[in-house]
């Protein structure tokens, strides 16, 4: 499941080239001008580039503009608008990206290293949603036409995988259109870029009118082969049983976020086909283990303080029956709360306890709540598959060990605030890793919050030795040492149980007969893999 | 006649006050934004900065002042989550939803009327009986229950009719209108059955209760003492009397038409103000929101100050009163 | 109080005695009324008890064994393996309770509300007959929203969830007091008029007492109407509540929560979790309706 991640630019050139090559034998096929109907359940928030990482919008983004690197479906990295990319020979600290030559934008501007710094600049700016993705810049520099370097305050060995979602935008039409700054969202700003593109990518913007209808159509001037896909219709459709209906009667192509109790009705209906993947996210319930007092709980003390009531809250989720029942087969239980593309994670971290009633019990009992206790458990029901059910599941099992937990439900909107203002006590999160590396989910989810890392510490979890060592693995060279504190780290995390993982879940997609399309783990599937048969 | 006029205009701005506090503190209440608008990286400072921005820590008085002296000139601000001014995006969206309720009105009135009278005349009759019994099962389900069963016999299952949208629309400069494509006619059929059906009860068993009331009185009697036939009986005296409170009432619903299009929206992907507003409450987009309630209570008062008018010069005697909508 | 009893006594008992489907209905809405409050004796599982839930007996199709536990259950489970004919019983109980509650609650403020409008006259009639105005203009949907997201605002996050089915009480019953409001100050307006009160101000009996004794007795056959007609869209408010997600919390599902959940499984063929709390809860505002249909013909003598 794993893939080798730390391998170094160049034997990953190698490789992708070897892909690159198979994938154009079949690009070459006669590719008639076909249309897509796509529907998923969301749309994208905005059109600016850098303005919002979010997984809709950013699925969209990928057809309208690119990025210098890729992550295949695989989840390898792949060249796109850069070919190839390396750490200086003489500085460790300066990346270099060769870029592809030939490459037009849709208004006709030819791609060069001045766009590229543009754009990195621009993806600095304060008002950008992916600064913290490039966080270690110092700056960018354009050395000739097709040879940009990009400065780094320290050695990044891991850099280019931030990059799978760094869009490249035309330093001229920018500056024309007075979109030099990214579109500030969270200030309520709109701009000429939130409506208007000019990017590199397969597609470019026809017409669009959020959440109803986004029209996209092949730029000639693309500079790779011309997909099969020419003409793509983008709808979000929110309603689940809407969204089936649409596809089953064939007023779409391509269902994008199937509902798991679906899949199995539409592999049977004629016409209709359904791919699943794995989804680089884990799924997971985290509690209040840092504070003297709870707010919701019946007692006087913290229960989750103790490593007894943390082990019997294992041991009394049943991950087996929530895969059979609650995700129908379309979720990985896991031990770990980290997806297996993610470097750091190993089979035996994996493994997960098998529930065991009464142990748990006996553990409530030891650590003095022989009645239990009662507490609430926030969950979203809107965000990931079968949120609340698999919240509501776990209220059952909870209840036959004694620990009364009041399921309290909401929209996403409502339930974040909750994490994030530390206003939860017991909650279901989820959580995707687009840099495929464990610092990720070590900076926002175990860190001790100081402002700036923790985030989304609601476990209040705060170990000053760890906090070293995350920070340490950030600049750390020594790819074999670095793999080996990461391992601690976890060994550490897993000890005194963090965080309770539940699975990795799968995702499906759902097309029309002869449409083909594999499931891309970051959920951001493009069109230009679209096959027809 | 003035100071009447003058004196419905006042209460009417005052009951747009009202509303306009209440929607203004309501979602001043709701959720948190600046959670839904920064990403999973955000930092707690990145979230304090927001909430200075945006003007969350202003005292409420000076948020609802602001809120007031902009909305009166239509300006909403931009949508948190659309980010297009809240005006723009509602005008846009609007030729949908009033399409749809306009049409779900005139087919829910023309049947209405229709089985109204049939049940009226034939009050005990076998057809009539299962007119009102079938009618009686169409208020007893929730109307997103009706439009998901409509989706899965007809789209689904038959696959006669397009299960959500509009269809491909027709731009005619500053409104879009489905009623020129045949999609877009297509795409009408199941949501106006949806929204319609409950409005059609209620005119149904209005017109039938007025009928038979009309039918009763004096002036019927001696109508048919005089020899006249049923037919001129039936539809030249006892219907035109009929209609008068009927079309009052008809003309009340559209409001509720309008504001009863959120759930058939939401079921049939119908691309209206409805829709917008549930989206925009689970997104806690506060301005589309506020606009929202604006935008409908403003549509029925002028609809109820017109009805009004109307009755005051029809009838000067009935000033404040007036039939109650039928329940 | 005596006219009315005089008049059910004849009228309105012959009419039900020679109504066959006012017959149907009231024993159907019997049943389902009492079978939902003896819920706790009658039905044979817990579904609001989560620990007594097994995961595994989840989506079992009705009358047929479970693959993986072997139980069987009469109506089938839904995705938690809850037993849906316990959740039916058990949610039609929370659908009563919030419909009759909303209603009482809409009829005392209406009736209260409607008595002042009619019995004061002038400003004060005036401006409640604008506010009914304003709320009859948004379908109670909306405004149990709002209600909704005010309450949220003001509750502090831990009780919400105790609170929940009385903020849904309050939402549908604020909503709909426009009508008894409506009859009640129609009469009180006509009744206060008359030579009779008039007489009895002049020699000093009390308001209320007028109220009470004269013009009460006249609404009741109307209130009670539109109390029976509101008890039906009361309980499919709350289920159109449920449906947009602002109802009942999932681990007490009401008859409309129990849709909601159903209506996700049309397509995957578990067509019992939507069917069967669908059917109950249409036998429920059927049969309500139909008695509220017949029992305004039958206290309107004209149209007999």
């Amino acid at each position: 499941m794993g893939f080798d991640f730390l391998r170094s630019a160049t034997t990953r050139r190698t490789t992708s080239a070897l892909v690159a090559s198979a994938a154009l034998a079949f690009a070459l096929a006669p590719a008639s001008a076909e249309t897509i109907r796509w529907a998923r359940v969301g749309d994208a928030l905005t059109l600016d580039p850098h303005s919002q990482n979010e997984g809709p919008t950013t699925a969209v983004m990928h057809h309208i503009y690119e990025t210098l690197v890729d992550r295949e479906v695989d989840g390898t990295l792949e060249p796109r608008l850069a070919t190839e990319w390396s750490i200086h020979p003489d500085d460790p600290t300066v990346w270099v990206f060769k870029l592809r030559e030939g490459v037009k934008f849709h208004g006709g501007e030819d791609l060069t290293a001045e766009d590229v710094v543009f754009s990195v600049e621009r993806v600095r700016h304060e008002a950008s949603d992916f600064k913290g993705l490039h966080a270690n810049v110092v700056g960018a520099e354009a050395i000739d036409d097709y040879t940009v370097h990009i400065k780094m305050d320290g050695p990044s060995p891991l850099y280019p995988n931030n990059l799978t979602n760094f869009f490249i935008m035309d330093k001229g039409w920018s500056e024309a259109n007075d979109v030099v700054a990214p579109q500030n969202y969270d200030a309520g700003e709109e701009k000429f870029s939130t409506r208007n593109t000019n990017g590199t990518g397969p597609y470019k913007l026809i017409s669009r009118d959020p959440e109803v209808r986004t029209v996209m159509q092949h730029f000639d001037g693309h500079w790779d082969e011309k997909p099969q896909v020419t003409e793509i219709i983008y709808t979000p459709i929110k309603e689940e049983a809407t969204r089936v209906a649409a596809l089953l009667s064939g007023e779409v192509d391509l269902v994008q976020d199937v509902p798991v109790q679906d899949i199995a009705r539409l592999q049977n209906t004629a016409g209709i086909n359904v791919t699943t993947g794995p989804e680089n996210r884990v799924i997971f319930f985290a509690y209040d283990m840092g504070s003297d007092k709870l707010i919701s709980a019946n007692v006087d003390d913290n229960p989750f303080k103790k490593p007894e009531v943390r082990e019997a809250m294992a041991l009394a989720l049943d991950r087996d029956a929530i895969m059979k029942v609650v995700m129908r087969g379309q979720s990985l239980p896991t031990g770990v709360a980290m997806p297996p593309f993610v470097n750091g994670w190993t089979e035996e971290l994996d493994k997960y306890e098998l529930p065991d009633v009464d142990k748990a019990k006996a553990l409530l009992a030891e650590a003095g709540y022989p009645d239990g206790f009662s507490v609430d458990l926030n969950c979203p029901n809107d965000r990931y598959l079968n949120d609340e059910a698999i919240c509501q599941a776990y209220v059952g099992m909870l209840g036959r060990i004694g620990i009364n937990a009041n399921l309290v439900s909401q929209s996403r909107s409502l339930h974040f605030p909750l994490i994030s203002n530390r206003t939860t006590d017991f909650y279901l999160l989820g959580w995707g890793v687009p840099t495929f590396d464990s610092s990720y989910i070590f900076n926002f989810l175990v860190h001790t919050d100081n402002g700036t890392l923790g985030g989304w510490n609601g476990s209040r979890y705060s170990n000053p030795e760890l906090d070293e060592m995350m920070q340490a693995i950030a600049t750390e060279v020594d790819l074999e040492k670095r793999n080996e504190m990461i391992g601690q780290i976890w060994a550490q995390l897993q000890a005194d149980r963090v965080l309770l993982p539940v699975h990795n879940q799968l995702l499906a997609y759902a097309t029309r007969e002869g449409v083909k399309l594999d499931v891309h783990p970051e959920n951001t599937p493009k069109m230009t893999d679209v096959v027809f048969e | 006649m003035i100071a009447f006029i003058l004196r419905r205009i006042v209460q009417s701005i005052l009951v747009m006050l009202v509303v306009a506090l209440v929607s203004f503190s309501l979602f001043r209440y709701v959720g948190d934004p600046v959670a839904t608008m920064l990403g999973q990286e955000a930092t707690l400072q990145d979230r304090a900065e927001l909430r200075e921005r945006l003007g969350l820590n202003d005292p409420i008085v000076v948020q609802f002042w602001d809120f007031l002296s902009r909305a009166v000139t239509g300006d909403f601000g931009l949508s948190y989550r659309l980010q297009q001014p809240v005006m723009e995006l509602i005008l846009s969206r609007l030729p949908a939803t009033l399409e749809l309720a306009l049409i779900s009105g005139i087919v829910a009135f023309i049947v209405g009327v229709g089985l109204g009278v049939y049940t009226a005349l034939n009050r005990r009759g076998v057809g009539s009986n299962s007119i009102m019994a079938v009618s009686l099962i169409g208020v007893s389900l929730p109307t997103f229950l009706i439009g998901v069963l409509l989706i899965w016999v007809f789209a689904v299952e038959l696959q006669w009719l397009p299960s959500f949208g509009r269809g491909e629309t027709v731009d005619l400069g500053s409104w879009t209108t489905g009623f020129l494509t045949e999609s877009g006619r297509a795409s009408l059929v199941l949501p106006v059955i949806t929204l319609g059906l409950y409005q059609m009860t209620l005119i149904m068993r209005l017109v039938r209760s007025e009928m038979l009331e009309v039918l009763r009185t004096d002036y019927i009697k001696f109508a048919r003492a005089r020899g006249l036939s049923n037919r001129a009986i039936n539809f030249g005296h006892a219907l035109k009397n009929t209609l008068v409170p009927v079309i009052t009432i008809a003309g009340l619903q559209m409001g509720s038409i309008i504001a009863f299009a959120i759930i058939t929206e939401t079921v049939f992907q119908w691309p209206g103000v409805g829709a917008l507003f549930i989206n925009s409450v689970q997104f806690v987009d506060v301005p589309v929101m506020a606009a929202y309630l604006l935008l409908i209570s403003f549509i029925f008062v002028v609809i109820n100050l017109i009805v009004d008018l109307l009755y005051y010069v029809v009838d000067p005697r009935l000033r404040v009163d007036r039939a109650a909508p039928g329940h | 109080m005596n006219r009315f009893a005089r008049a059910w006594d004849s009228d309105v008992a012959y009419s039900f005695r020679h109504s066959p489907v006012a017959m149907v209905a009231a024993i159907v809405a019997l049943t389902i009324i009492l079978s939902a409050v003896l819920a706790p004796w009658i039905a044979p599982h817990e579904p609001f008890n989560p620990a007594t839930l097994n995961l595994m007996d989840g989506f079992t199709p009705p009358g047929t064994p479970n693959a993986f536990t072997g139980n069987t259950f009469i109506l089938g489970t839904d995705d938690q393996g809850r037993d849906i004919l316990s959740a039916i019983l058990y949610g039609a109980r929370i659908s009563l309770f919030v419909g009759f509650a909303a209603v009482v609650f809409a009829m005392v403020m209406g009736i209260t509300l409607g008595l002042i409008a009619g019995w004061r006259g002038g400003w004060v009639d005036s401006l409640l007959m604008r506010i009914a105005d304003v709320q009859m203009s948004f379908p109670s949907i909306l405004i149990a929203l709002l209600i909704f997201g005010v309450a949220r605002g003001f509750i502090p996050q831990d009780m919400r969830e105790d609170l929940a089915i009385w903020v849904l009480i309050v939402s549908i019953g604020l909503s709909d007091w426009v009508p008894f409001a409506r009859v009640v100050r129609g009469s009180a307006m006509v009744e206060k008029n008359k030579e009779y009160v008039q007489a009895a101000r002049v020699i000093g009996v009390h308001p209320t007492r007028i109220v009470v004794s004269h013009i009460l007795p006249n609404v009741l056959g109307p209130v009670l109407v539109i109390a029976t007609i509101h008890l039906a869209l009361a309980i499919i408010a709350e289920a159109t509540l449920s449906f947009l997600g602002v109802g009942v919390p999932p681990t007490q599902p009401s008859l409309g929560t129990l849709i909601r959940i159903g209506q996700g499984f049309l397509f995957s063929g578990e067509w019992w979790i939507l069917l069967f709390p669908s059917v109950a809860l249409l036998a429920l505002a059927l049969s309500v309706n139909l008695l509220g249909d017949w029992l305004r013909d039958a206290l309107n003598p004209r149209l007999r």
